[in-house]
């Protein structure tokens, strides 16, 4: 599904990815965890296009079709999703309205017909009662004055509703007491399937108790060096990076 | 100087020009060489966009057909006021509101030109004790307009007026009011909005004067600007002497899409009392490029997105209109610009 060979990216002029390689097929969940300062962040943003990240070498294809050569909606559209660690607050704008926006862009682009202001409040109903949100609280602008647990909710939120096929979850647990964890992990368990596949970005072993990966890979001075089952997450905290730190 | 004085007398050394401070950005006198033939007379058959919602519209049809406009104490009204230029003459008009004690007059005024008309429109409006004005004015001129209308408002004690203009620009247009507060509890809102594009030019100027104590001034004024377009924002608010637990704020935010658009604002407060709280903000920038980032992550495209954040953006001052009919069309407006 998602392929990553040899990618080097840099911000300002200075390289942070030297070189990525990874591979996530279709219905698995891998973990990529790393110290702080190793390129998690860049990750996520170059894979999903942000301008300021420049690519310098490498690829990058979902399902085969090139994804530096598209624009990050584009690439929405092709059902890439990113769980931003800090959702931005949107003022003036509300959730509902910046979801249905953003959701017929999506099936506009695919060539698929918008959904109905009656089929997406039902969508919608239907999705924060899962998650437990408060259907009020989607008629005010988009995470403003939200907390932090509920700005990550509200990601959850909007990964259910476009239903994309590859999910990149950058630290969703920060910020996140145990209760608002689980119900987070639950959100994002219910959308493993065989056709879909996710990254799962971290700094600590913790989220990966709620949201197991089948892989764990380790990135430090922008590569992956190390890859192996859960197992790896377990030994990672117990021994933290710092032989990777040096390794890299 | 005085743009009417220059059409009656067809005089260009009488235009206001960069050497008269608060007209330096919008500099007649060196834009025109020559003032046009007074325009023709003029019949009206076109419908303006508050039609449907105005108790009663009177026309001003190239500078012809004002009259003056009362309302009598206590009663409640309605009206529509429609400025009409059209071809390329250049006309003045004056007209005159009377609010009496206790009324409530909601003013829907718009600007509407066809052509590269030079026009001056002056108005004064006069608020009885306790009356309640909200006046919305809408400006759709032609690119080729010169455009300029000047308010003058009293207030009386205890009275209220909240101001709402809408603008698009045009080869040059100036909205300006000016207020006489006299304090005594009257409550002043001035609010703005301009969305300029191409190589249109508007101005919003403003001169608050509060002369006794305990009034309150609020002015919230958002624009948007792009292609090579030119906005302008002046705010001024003069607390006299004596005009003591005045508390006025002021602020002017414009967003700025494209490099060579430009905005130039000039927000000031004079004040010569001692017990006051005044206060006044002023941003000029760019999106914010991590919002524009994170709408585009979700699938829309560059347009969508900053239509999305510029309509969100003023949408703020849009809500404030009290007058829910006029908020729609102002709304419905706005989308359509920044749609387009």
């Amino acid at each position: 599904m998602l392929s990553v060979s040899n990618l080097r990216a840099a911000v300002d002029g200075k390289e942070i990815l030297k070189g990525l390689s990874l591979d996530v097929p279709a219905g698995e969940v891998h973990a990529v965890m790393g110290p702080n300062g190793a390129g998690k962040s860049t990750l996520s943003y170059v894979l999903t296009g942000r301008s300021g990240y420049d690519v310098t070498g490498g690829a990058a294809q979902l399902d085969g079709e090139d994804l530096l050569a598209l624009s990050p909606d584009e690439r929405a559209a092709r059902g890439l999703f990113l769980s931003f660690q800090y959702p931005l607050e949107i003022p003036g704008v509300p959730a509902l309205t910046f979801i249905r926006t953003a959701l017929n862009a999506q099936r506009r682009a695919r060539g698929e017909p918008e959904i109905s202001a009656p089929d997406f409040l039902k969508l919608a109903r239907a999705k924060s009662a899962d998650l437990k949100i408060d259907f009020e609280m989607l008629k005010r602008a988009l995470n403003v004055g939200f907390s932090g647990g509920e700005k990550k909710r509200m990601e959850i939120l909007q990964m259910s509703m476009f239903s994309p096929r590859f999910l990149i979850l950058d630290e969703t647990d920060s910020g996140l007491d145990i209760d608002a964890l689980r119900i987070v992990a639950d959100g994002v368990n219910a959308m493993r399937s065989p056709e879909r596949a996710m990254l799962v970005i971290t700094h600590y072993q913790r989220l990966l108790d709620y949201i197991k990966p089948d892989r764990v890979h380790v990135l430090a001075g922008g590569r992956i060096v190390a890859s192996g089952g859960p197992e790896l997450a377990q030994d990672l905290e117990a021994n933290g990076y710092e032989r990777y730190e040096q390794a890299a | 100087m005085s743009l009417s004085n220059a059409i009656r007398e067809r005089d260009v050394a009488q235009l206001p020009s960069k050497r008269d401070e608060d007209w330096r950005w919008t500099d007649l006198r060196g834009l025109l060489r020559t003032l046009p033939e007074p325009s023709d007379p003029l019949d009206v058959s076109s419908t303006g966009p508050f039609d449907l919602i105005a108790d009663v519209t009177h026309l001003v049809a190239n500078g012809s057909g004002a009259a003056p406009i009362e309302v009598a104490p206590g009663q409640t009204s309605r009206i529509g006021l429609r400025f009409i230029a059209s071809g390329v003459g250049s006309h003045a008009a004056t007209t005159r509101i009377t609010v009496g004690a206790d009324a409530r007059l909601v003013i829907l005024e718009t600007y509407e030109s066809n052509a590269g008309s030079v026009s001056q429109t002056s108005i004064s409006i006069s608020l009885g004790e306790g009356a309640s004005v909200e006046r919305i004015v809408l400006c759709e001129d032609d690119d080729e307009a010169i455009s300029v209308s000047l308010a003058e408002v009293a207030l009386g004690a205890r009275s209220s007026f909240h101001q709402t203009l809408v603008s698009s620009g045009a080869r040059r247009q100036r909205l300006e009011t000016r207020v006489l507060h006299p304090g005594a509890k009257a409550e002043l809102r001035l609010d703005g909005v301009y969305l300029i594009s191409a190589k249109r030019h508007g101005d919003q100027t403003s001169v608050v004067t509060h002369a006794g104590p305990d009034g309150v001034t609020t002015q919230l004024t958002k624009g948007v600007v792009q292609d090579q377009a030119r906005g302008i924002f002046q705010g001024k608010i003069v607390v006299e002497e004596g005009a003591d637990r005045t508390d006025a704020r002021m602020g002017h935010h414009a967003l700025i899409l494209s490099d060579r658009a430009e905005v130039d604002a000039k927000p000031e407060l004079e004040i010569y009392a001692d017990d006051v709280a005044c206060a006044h903000g002023n941003t000029v920038g760019a999106l914010d490029e991590n919002a524009m980032f994170y709408a585009r992550q979700r699938g829309m495209s560059q347009m969508q997105a900053q239509a999305l954040l510029t309509e969100a953006f003023i949408g703020e001052v849009v809500e404030r209109i009290g007058d829910e009919a006029a908020r729609e069309v102002i709304q419905a407006w706005v989308t359509e610009r920044l749609r387009t």
